[in-house]
């Protein structure tokens, strides 16, 4: 008997989806509903994500769904459905909570804007649509809400659309995200054909359970790979990363809203969901689908991480970051720690959503200005901004004992350390970690410590309603760090099913050593180069990075996100504009003239028709009418009208037939 | 002088050419009904003589076709009248060279 939640939880995703509909049909005056709208819709889904995780926490591996037939067309079904189990409840909680707290922030955020009702319709939308692929039974229906997911993206991105690099930026990441989405659609395809259902668990039908997959058998690699190209696009992985850190054009509430609980979570979220396929077959944990998850994350994460500690647009060193922590959050999944991975998800959406929303605040505090360079001291003059931003970063940083992020951190450590193929990744993570300490370092001593500079003068803290979200993101950052301490990893095994226990020895293990090596390594070196800065005359700007002063090439290798973008320019993009113009000429000379030729020979054929219309049929015509009309008007000169006339005709007609007849007789 | 049949037909040709003469002559609508009513006067005349000169009979056919034509020729000049007076509302005239509008 499943309970009432199951059966029901299509409306999680329904109610903010239905409080976007309905804001959108307000004019722009009426800001106040539409927020109290978006924001009730948010905490009816919350309160229903709590109610949907209940159940789930009562035995391991709870799993529950309700599918029901969409249409039928010949003897096939097409069914949908939804899902209920500790994956999806988990990042339920997660999405609903975060997406709360942004949108109250969003409040304070867009006050001065005078689009805020279509905002809150977006944000609601972009909520729903992630909602919908976290709790769809269907590879299709999950397949719908990413695209729906996709297009909420390219609505929010493009949002300031009067700036034409916010509209670029929209497009870029709805085109990159959509080179995946064809890849992710064959493997949707190809799914089906190889297992006959899109249904990911159907009572031992599904696509995910054993007698579908054994059907599968060779293809599975295949399709894996497929749908491993929709989370490359979706969650940023290289090659297809371009578009996160130009995402950054939207209002940053919208950047955390795409960085910590939808858009990108989507692609790491796929990949856990249909984890299955890719582990079909695996010798000793290893498949070759599996091998490139590894790979492309292990790619991301470190170029990320790289590119990341030379930017100096604030938002845009947190992009590069959630790059990277996609990338290792794939490495996770790869080498087979799905938990680990999951979890590093589910505490980077609110850290990650607390440094969006700070960096947020301090824009909004230093008058729409996001150079790192230009900010400074602002511990002092936005209090609890900083206080909650360095909660983020220590966070993310991986400060082992009380964050969240470093618990994660080292279960991912953990799983790389135990794949048997390699070693390299886990000693490239390491680096990664290192590098994460670092360019968060910098970026905190950038904007937060030392004299303020040009922009930060008059900065002054957000209001309550921006600062009060940090303040709860803050808590809930530090109570993860408690609830997922590896002393009792019930989270873990609750993702993995199985039942936790408590063990105060799995608190100190060698990885938490090495862990805290590692961020006092990267915090340090991030001190150590950038100490400098702190000290600096209040008045100037930074002329010189320190690290660009010293590897001048290499900083701008770097801060030109190894021009990527240009190379891409130069070959995927200018291919595409060449075979456009090739086409554009074939279609204007070849294509055309073809057209045109055969339009000649009509009209060629049309003149000599008309001359024989003219000159022979015409003329008969003529002539014919002509002689009737004569004749016409011969007849009716008779007809004058004239009654006695007629009279005078019938009596002249009666005595010539008398004559006649007198004649005859 | 005893009444033959070529006296009435005589009479009858006579009155018939009066009336042709009246229809083709007269400008006045009227005049050309009366001209057409002596006509049917005429041919009356024929059919009683025809009867009456002919071989003897009991019947009196002549007779009563003769009258059938009277009855006739009387609502035939009511409709002739009738119409002549809606021709003169109309054209404010009754003369028929003018109401030449039928030509061709």
């Amino acid at each position: 008997m499943n309970p009432w939640i199951v059966t029901n939880l299509w409306l999680i995703p329904a109610i903010p989806l239905a409080a976007s509909l309905s804001i959108l049909s307000f004019n722009n005056a009426r800001r106040k509903t539409a927020a109290a709208i978006a924001i009730v819709g948010q905490i009816v889904a919350l309160t229903m994500s709590i109610l949907a995780f209940l159940p789930t926490l009562s035995a391991p591996g709870f799993r529950a769904g309700h599918n029901f037939i969409w249409f039928t067309f010949g003897e096939q079904a097409l069914r949908l459905g939804w899902v209920l189990d500790p994956l999806t409840a988990a990042m339920l909680l997660m999405i609903t909570f975060v997406s709360l707290c942004i949108f109250v922030f969003s409040i304070g955020y867009m006050a001065a804007d005078k689009n805020f009702t279509r905002f809150f319709a977006y944000l609601s939308f972009f909520s729903a649509a992630m909602l919908g692929v976290v709790i769809a039974n269907s590879l299709l229906l999950l397949f719908v809400c990413w695209e729906l997911v996709g297009l909420a993206s390219y609505l929010l991105i493009g949002f300031w659309i009067h700036k034409p690099s916010a509209a670029a930026a929209a497009k870029k990441a709805f085109i990159t995200t959509r080179i995946g989405d064809l890849g992710f659609f064959l493997g949707l395809v190809w799914l089906y054909h190889g297992s006959g259902t899109l249904l990911f668990y159907d009572g031992g039908r599904g696509c995910l359970e054993n007698a579908a997959l054994l059907a599968l058998g060779g293809s599975a690699t295949s399709i894996a790979l497929l749908i491993f190209c929709g989370a490359v696009g979706k969650s940023g992985q290289f090659p297809l990363h371009v578009w996160l850190p130009d995402a950054m054009e939207g209002p940053t509430p919208v950047s955390a809203l795409i960085h910590a609980a939808t858009m990108v979570a989507a692609g790491v979220f796929l990949v856990a969901r249909v984890y299955p396929i890719f582990s079909l077959g695996a010798i000793n944990d290893v498949t070759p689908s599996l091998t490139v998850v590894v790979w492309i994350g292990v790619v991301t994460g470190l170029m990320a991480a790289l590119i990341a500690a030379t930017q100096s647009d604030i938002k845009r060193i947190l992009a590069y970051s959630t790059v990277s922590q996609l990338g290792l959050m794939m490495v996770s999944l790869g080498v087979g720690g799905v938990a680990a991975g999951i979890m590093h998800l589910l505490a980077h959406g609110f850290f990650k959503a607390l440094l969006f929303l700070g960096s947020g605040s301090v824009i909004h505090g230093c008058h729409d200005e996001q150079d790192i360079r230009k900010m400074g001291g602002l511990r002092r003059l936005m209090p609890v901004t900083f206080i909650t931003y360095a909660i983020g970063m220590m966070a993310l940083s991986g400060v082992p004992l009380f964050f969240c992020g470093a618990w994660t951190k080292e279960e991912i450590l953990h799983a790389t350390s135990h794949w048997p193929k390699s070693q390299a990744p886990h000693y490239l993570i390491m680096l990664g970690v290192v590098l994460t300490a670092a360019y968060m370092t910098r970026q905190m001593i950038y904007v937060f410590f030392g004299n303020p500079r040009a922009a930060s003068e008059h900065a002054h803290e957000s209001p309550p309603v921006m600062t009060r979200p940090l303040v709860a993101l803050g808590f809930c950052t530090i109570f993860l760090g408690v609830v997922l301490t590896p002393a009792w990893p019930w989270l873990h095994d609750y993702l993995n099913g199985e039942t936790a226990r408590f063990d105060l020895t799995r608190l100190i293990q060698p990885m938490l050593f090495v862990s805290l090596a590692l961020v006092i390594a990267g915090i340090g070196l991030g001190v150590l180069m950038y100490r400098r800065v702190a000290l600096q005359d209040r008045h100037r700007n930074v002329e010189l990075d320190p690290l660009e002063s010293a590897q001048p090439f290499l900083f701008r290798f770097l801060e030109n996100k190894m021009w990527l973008d240009e190379l891409y320019e130069e070959s995927f993009i200018l291919w595409s504009r060449t075979a456009a113009r090739l086409s554009d000429w074939m279609d204007h000379y070849v294509w055309d003239g073809l057209v045109r030729g055969f339009g000649s020979l009509g009209q060629l054929f049309g003149i000599f028709t008309k001359g024989v219309d003219e000159r022979a049929i015409n003329a008969g015509v003529d002539e014919s009418v002509g002689g009737a009309r004569g004749l016409g008007r011969l007849m009716s000169a008779a007809h004058s009208g004239q009654i006695q006339t007629y009279l005078g005709a019938v009596a002249i007609g009666m005595v010539a037939l008398l004559i006649l007849y007198a004649w005859l007789a | 002088m005893t009444p033959t049949l070529q006296l009435f037909l005589i009479a009858s040709a006579a009155l018939f050419c009066i009336g042709l003469l009246a229809a083709l002559s007269r400008r006045h609508a009227i005049f050309i009904l009366i001209g057409i009513e002596i006509m049917l006067t005429a041919a009356n005349l024929n059919f009683v003589a025809f009867w009456r000169f002919g071989p003897p009979t009991q019947q009196p056919t002549g007779v009563m076709v003769a009258i059938f034509a009277i009855a006739i020729a009387a609502a035939e000049a009511a409709v002739g009248l009738s119409l002549i007076i809606a021709v003169y509302r109309h054209y404010r005239t009754t003369n028929v060279d003018e109401l030449d509008q039928l030509k061709g």
